[in-house]
């Protein structure tokens, strides 16, 4: 029983252990948020100074849609999925993941759909340059010839996730340790739980709509081409159906990974564990019936605005239910602020923030001002990096030393954390006044009299850029150098994780750990 | 195992549920999604489509040459040509001001100036779309496809009638007509099925 990985390369390739896939997904996550950080600097440097100097254009339209698609597609959800492979089986008590063999085809086809899609920039016509969003007729009638790539890279992620989601709850529901009822599990199990959930139900429409795009394109239908009896504002329908529920999927395992760390590090129990189940599994229901919000512009009649909107704003009572939960788990605790809860309690401030901006724009008469602007930008950018970014991070510093043995040194990651967390604000706090300003969003060139914030965007976005090549080192350096770390690694830290060896062992849980 | 396939939950059968469900809501987005939307827009007229050939006599309990000379509706007429539709397009009639319950026919122009053979569509919308369900076409040039030869013209014909029970706040109805080139998307045993000219166009067909 007691193998140890296989010699080579062929460990990777063949691996069905969740510790090796759930670092792979990781890797590749990270090298993925790495060139999406890049195409982010592109634009920045183009929008440094008013007026066309780096680049086209047309190659601006395509860094803009890669930026959207390689972070959403490649870097935030590949992490949460890695995370969960690493994370689940131990928090559960299981020995692997349900499907250990689909679990290795869904993270080996992923690098193959990102080639795909990051090819197209080399092809004639250039990449993608609809927008993250693709709206047709701009991804069909207008697009460039590599649009089919495109669509493919799309179904091929889209199967990655509905594999691995089927995997995560088969594990979750069928693998627990006797004695691990369903309000026993840690809540980052919870929280993918219901994402694995969303993921089902969404991840078939985008590849629905993108099937659609193609038939229009390739096939003669007519489903978004209004001469044929189509409606272009269809798409927007089916696509928002899906990206809703997508931004919850990018958040929610967030909530999980903060409401692992802020109990370790206010050493306080989690304050209200049955409501965080409750509002994730409430959040996650209200994510199917507010899409219509991002489309306040298009012509909804009276009642679909005011709908919309009131459903949106209720949004904000379970996601107040979570913060007011973590605020008080911390409050009148034993707080210390090592790193991990550094990025937890920025996480905290940051995404309120994101979130009251949210409300701002959920707001359906003032939206048409704020709609399509940089405001919008600095909204949904205060609630990915904070909150995905700065969560898996968090996550990464926090379970680092149970996956490598090793204990990251703790200056470098404060002053990483310090380095992202004003590069961050330096980047997107000023987004918020340029955007209700009137600067539109996906436009290479701006008005002068954005000039001043314009420059201090881009000075904070290459700060950022050197934070992350900063947690690349630290996590490096941790894993050939660090000091060697216990068992336990925190003090008195909560879970079944922390009951195995550090470095966790290649096969964990071979038999079910007995549960109090 | 099939008696308990709803209460049972191991992996095989799990992941065959959780597959279904995969597999329906992709049919429920390509099949289900697209024709509910259009069904939804039919019924509130809320993208301003106007309903498809309309049968006088379909109407149950209401005299069908009933007509409401107490009231006088204002209907304008305009023409968009999509992109780089080169025809020369527009409505002969701008302006009738007609009853509820009157039928009436309008024409269209369109004049193909180029070179060669097209075929063009048009797709009406009207405002205000709370309208657009009592806006009835009983012959209207937008059910076809309309091809026409080089430097050809036709007159096109429209024949409607504004539904006597028209809420009364609606005073004024526009129809706009976008029409589309659609020479390059048929391919041509398409073009033979659908440019079957309706008489109405047969009538008014010149040069």
């Amino acid at each position: 029983m007691a193998h140890g990985p296989a010699k080579g390369f062929s460990r990777w390739l063949y691996t069905t252990n969740h510790k090796d896939i759930g670092s792979m997904y990781l890797w590749f996550s990270f090298a993925m948020f790495l060139l999406g950080g890049v195409f982010a600097l592109v634009i920045r440097a183009e929008l440094f100074e008013p007026g066309l100097q780096i680049v086209e254009p047309g190659f601006f339209n395509q860094m803009t849609t890669m930026h959207g698609l390689v972070m959403v597609f490649g870097a935030v959800m590949p992490a949460f999925v890695g995370l969960a492979n690493w994370m689940i089986p131990m928090m559960v008590g299981a020995p692997d993941m349900a499907l250990p063999r689909m679990n290795n085809w869904s993270f080996w086809i992923l690098p193959f759909a990102f080639a795909m899609m990051v090819a197209t920039l080399f092809m004639e016509g250039g990449g993608p340059n609809f927008g993250w969003t693709f709206y047709a007729p701009l991804s069909t009638t207008y697009a460039p010839p590599s649009v089919t790539f495109f669509i493919f890279a799309v179904h091929i992620m889209g199967a990655s996730s509905i594999m691995g989601s089927i995997n995560i709850i088969a594990t979750i529901l069928n693998m627990r340790a006797p004695g691990m009822t369903l309000m026993k599990m840690p809540l980052f199990v919870w929280t993918w739980l219901i994402t694995a959930y969303l993921l089902i139900a969404v991840m078939p429409v985008l590849a629905g709509v993108v099937t659609m795009m193609l038939m229009d394109i390739h096939f003669g239908t007519s489903f978004f081409d209004a001469a044929g009896g189509g409606d272009p504002v269809l798409f927007q329908h089916v696509f928002w159906f899906f990206g809703h529920p997508e931004v919850y999927i990018m958040i929610l395992p967030a909530f999980g990974i903060v409401s692992a760390i802020i109990p370790t590090f206010a050493r306080k129990p989690l304050f209200g564990y049955s409501s965080m189940v409750y509002a994730t599994a409430s959040i996650a229901f209200l994510s199917f019936i507010v899409w219509a919000h991002h489309m306040f512009t298009v012509g909804l009649p009276i009642a679909g605005e005011l709908f919309f909107m009131y459903a949106t704003m209720l949004i904000a009572v379970p996601t107040g239910v979570k913060v007011f939960n973590w605020v008080t788990t911390m409050f009148k605790g034993s707080m210390t602020f090592e790193t991990p809860m550094l990025f937890s309690i920025a996480f905290v401030i940051l995404f309120t923030i994101g979130g009251f901006s949210g409300l701002m724009l959920a707001i359906a008469p003032a939206d048409f001002q704020y709609h399509d602007t940089y405001f919008v930008v600095a909204h949904f950018h205060y609630v990915l990096v904070p909150g995905a970014i700065f969560s898996i991070t968090a996550g990464v510093y926090y379970w680092l030393p149970k996956w490598c043995g090793n204990m990251y040194n703790e200056t470098m990651g404060k002053v990483q954390f310090w380095l992202a967390f004003i590069g961050l604000n330096v980047t997107f706090f000023p987004m918020h006044f340029v955007g209700l300003a009137g600067m539109q969003r996906r436009v290479p060139d701006y008005n002068q009299f954005f000039a001043d914030f314009n420059m201090i965007s881009s000075m904070g976005a290459f700060l950022f850029g050197a934070a992350q090549l900063m947690l690349l080192y630290n996590v490096i350096s941790t894993i050939v150098s660090g000091k060697k770390a216990s068992d336990e690694v925190w003090e008195d830290p909560e879970g079944l994780e922390w009951t195995v060896p550090s470095p966790a062992p290649y096969h964990t849980f071979s038999t079910p750990p007995p549960i109090k | 195992m099939i008696k308990n396939f709803w209460k049972d939950n191991s992996t095989p059968v799990l992941c065959v549920k959780l597959g279904a469900t995969v597999i329906g809501m992709f049919i429920f987005a390509i099949f289900i999604m697209p024709p509910l939307y259009t069904l939804f827009c039919d019924i509130t007229g809320l993208n301003g489509k106007t309903g498809g050939q309309y049968n006088i006599e379909t109407k149950k309990g209401v005299d069908s040459f009933g007509v409401d000379t107490s009231r006088e509706i204002k209907v304008q007429f305009i023409a968009t040509n999509n992109e780089t539709m080169p025809w020369e397009f527009k409505p002969i009639d701008k302006t009738v001001i007609v009853h509820p319950g009157e039928a009436t026919v309008i024409k269209y122009y369109a004049h193909n100036p180029t070179d060669r053979a097209m075929i063009g569509q048009a797709v009406p919308s009207v405002v205000p779309y709370k309208a657009a369900g009592y806006f009835h076409k009983t012959e209207c040039f937008c059910f076809n496809s309309q091809p026409l030869q080089a430097g050809e013209s036709a007159e096109l014909g429209l024949s409607f009638i504004v539904d006597i029970d028209i809420p009364k706040y609606v005073k004024t109805i526009t129809l706009s007509y976008t029409l589309f080139d659609i020479t390059g998307n048929s391919e041509e045993n398409k073009i033979s099925q659908n440019t079957v000219v309706p008489e109405v166009l047969q009538l008014v067909s010149i040069n």
